[in-house]
């Protein structure tokens, strides 16, 4: 009987979440990223390292985003990068999403001193300043690798995520239908990953994005400070690269406007999608004309409460 | 009370963690980066200096725990080691003079942020479904969604290197007399006004769309139907009924915000070399300078933790019901 609305319930947000038309230019932009770093081996025509052209040549149809300061194919390194920032990018927030679901669901669930420890380090991860502890975690660790980087970015930015499960997981644990899972003996882990989790799927998936968002914009950072090994292929590479090989001062706008470029569009498909699932699960933010307000508000209430006790 | 005394736990505690893992990291990894800076630092400091930064990072033989109690001993008595970079200036000499211009900077780029943003964020709330309503936080939330460095990139490019509208780099130019003088002023205002631009694009949507949101959640309130059928005029609806209790959530938002000032925005100081704590620390990093990377770390956690203990217990007064849920967490 649960399991049967609430499956009608997420088809119907799907089908929310296809005809909200940010929602879908999220998705195509982000898609389109997808394929680039799938097929970037066949996209790609000449080896991203190799010096083989003349230095700081404009865009041109031999070298579609011209070259950098040593000859190298901006496009290749482009279409490489966006291979390696789109898996740490990807990977980093999913393996965040997931530390933040295994400390907060169960905090929330367990409840006693079990959540008093698992939230009082949430709570640490979450004030301690993250990129300036990422800068300082990386100033040890030399000539770390796009994905060791993702590692560390996942392994310390998983806290909000944990906060935001940790309350839901709160308010869902003394529902009855957990209730009477407990009470027919299901364990722990059932209880979790059968009975709490399906049940904060748009919670998870926002978070998922924001994460993404946050690991891709971290990554680049440390990237372009030069904490990344310097021969990888990433997009915050290239702008390392960018800004020391001169490109600013010799004019070679083709060099780093693209990177950043691509990191802000993927950055916007995330925040595109996100928007719209928090239209979805928040019906009172849905747009409505002024005049139904007052009517229409009320209807959707219960609803919209228990969205904004999550 | 109870509350003051758990957030004051909490506090204590975080900032143990933060001058905990200042200490262990430099010993966990390998290669110990310890011998790099000793190699670099002898020969040019006094023996008695020397000691002191063996007791930072930890070459001595001494046992774990007796270096971990030196360790927090000299912190507390403001020993926080000696740079490398601007030997023999000590590193809190270096956070003293770059505290003011990154405080300055983004507390000023933060609070006109918030300011305009809240107010934009009423106004699309009201007009809900305009053109600006359906514009705008999609606009803002671009500048939001790309790396902010990259922004200060873009525009050092077009408006500073190629239009020359803009100075390129620093807090003030090299020919005016640092003091209380206009032309310094003048020269630090005009020199702070592209760091200032990015800072406001790359949060202004938060606050808009924060606030678009409570609004409307607000303004579905009964008190707010009420007051509308009852003929209040639109704008005394507008700000003195629904914005006043909107308002609410953003202080929290604003919360964060102030607390994450003093190390929000390094990477942008970087981009501009603006001669705060920000750009101190990545030239620090980029020097391999490890006393002055962890004292810049060690002042950007404190100021967050600091600012986020007053803001809980401003929090407390506010709000009775914070206080009694804030003793369970």
């Amino acid at each position: 009987m649960k399991s049967l609305t609430s499956n009608k319930r997420k088809s119907g947000n799907l089908r929310l979440f296809f005809r909200n038309s940010k929602a879908v230019i999220g998705l195509v932009i982000f898609s389109v990223f997808v394929l680039i770093a799938i097929f970037a081996g066949w996209i790609a025509p000449y080896n991203p390292q190799v010096s083989q052209f003349l230095p700081m040549q404009p865009p041109s149809l031999q070298n579609l985003l011209g070259t950098t300061s040593t000859g190298q194919d901006i496009f290749s390194q482009f279409v490489w990068g966006t291979q390696t920032t789109m898996i740490v990018g990807v990977g980093a927030g999913l393996l965040s999403t997931f530390i933040g679901i295994l400390v907060g669901v169960y905090a929330g669930y367990k409840g006693g001193w079990v959540d008093s420890v698992l939230n009082t380090i949430a709570n640490i991860f979450l004030v301690l300043p993250g990129l300036a502890l990422l800068i300082l975690i990386e100033s040890y660790v030399k000539n770390t690798t796009p994905y060791s980087n993702g590692l560390i970015i996942a392994l310390t930015g998983w806290a909000w995520g944990a906060r935001v499960f940790r309350a839901q997981a709160m308010s869902l644990a003394g529902r009855d239908f957990i209730i009477a899972a407990k009470l027919s003996g299901a364990s722990d882990l059932r209880i979790i990953f059968v009975e709490i989790l399906p049940n904060m799927m748009s919670i998870i998936a926002a978070n998922v994005m924001y994460a993404c968002l946050g690991a891709i914009l971290a990554e680049s950072g440390l990237a372009y400070l030069g904490l990344e090994n310097l021969s990888s292929n990433s997009w915050g590479t290239m702008l390392y690269w960018a800004q020391a090989g001169g490109a600013m001062l010799g004019g070679a706008w083709w060099w780093f406007i693209p990177p950043g470029l691509a990191i802000a569009l993927v950055g916007m498909s995330f925040a595109l999608m996100n928007f719209s699932i928090d239209q979805i699960t928040n019906p009172r933010l849905r747009v409505r004309k002024m005049k139904n307000k007052a009517s229409g508000v009320r209807k959707v209430e219960s609803h919209g409460r228990e969205n904004a006790s999550a | 009370m109870r509350y003051f005394f758990n957030r004051l736990g909490f506090l204590i505690l975080s900032i143990w963690a933060a001058i905990t893992l200042n200490f262990i990291l430099p010993r966990l990894m390998p290669g110990n980066p310890a011998e790099t800076i000793f190699a670099k630092f002898q020969g040019h400091m006094q023996p008695s200096q020397l000691h002191a930064m063996e007791l930072q990072f930890g070459f001595s033989n001494k046992p774990f725990i007796l270096q971990y109690f030196q360790y927090l001993g000299s912190l507390l008595t403001g020993h926080w080691g000696l740079s490398y970079t601007y030997y023999p200036t000590s590193v809190s000499q270096i956070i003293v003079t770059s505290l003011p211009w990154t405080i300055g900077l983004l507390g000023i780029a933060t609070v006109i942020s918030v300011v305009v943003g809240t107010l934009v964020g009423i106004l699309i709330a009201w007009r809900r479904g305009g053109i600006a309503d359906s514009t705008l936080p999609i606009a803002t939330m671009f500048f939001q969604s790309m790396p902010l460095f990259w922004l200060g990139l873009v525009l050092v490019y077009f408006l500073a290197f190629t239009l020359n509208w803009f100075p390129m780099f620093h807090g003030y130019s090299s020919s005016v007399n640092v003091g209380w003088n206009w032309p310094f002023i003048s020269s630090v205002i005009y020199h702070g006004i592209l760091p200032a631009i990015v800072v406001f694009l790359g949060s202004i949507s938060g606050w808009i769309i924060g606030m678009r949101n409570n609004m409307i959640n607000t303004l579905g309130e009964d008190y707010v139907v009420f007051a509308e059928a009852k003929g209040v005029s639109n704008s005394r609806l507008i700000f003195m009924y629904a914005a006043r209790n909107a308002l609410l959530p953003q202080v929290t938002s604003l919360a964060i915000a102030l607390s994450s000032i003093v190390g929000g925005q390094i990477l942008v100081e970087q981009v501009f070399s603006y001669p705060g704590i920000g750009y101190q620390l990545t030239n620090a990093v980029s020097m391999e300078d490890y006393p002055l990377i962890q004292g810049m770390f060690l002042i950007i956690a404190l100021s967050v933790l600091l600012v986020n203990f007053l803001v809980d217990m401003l929090y407390g007064r506010l709000d009775p019901r914070v206080r009694r849920r804030g003793t369970e967490s």
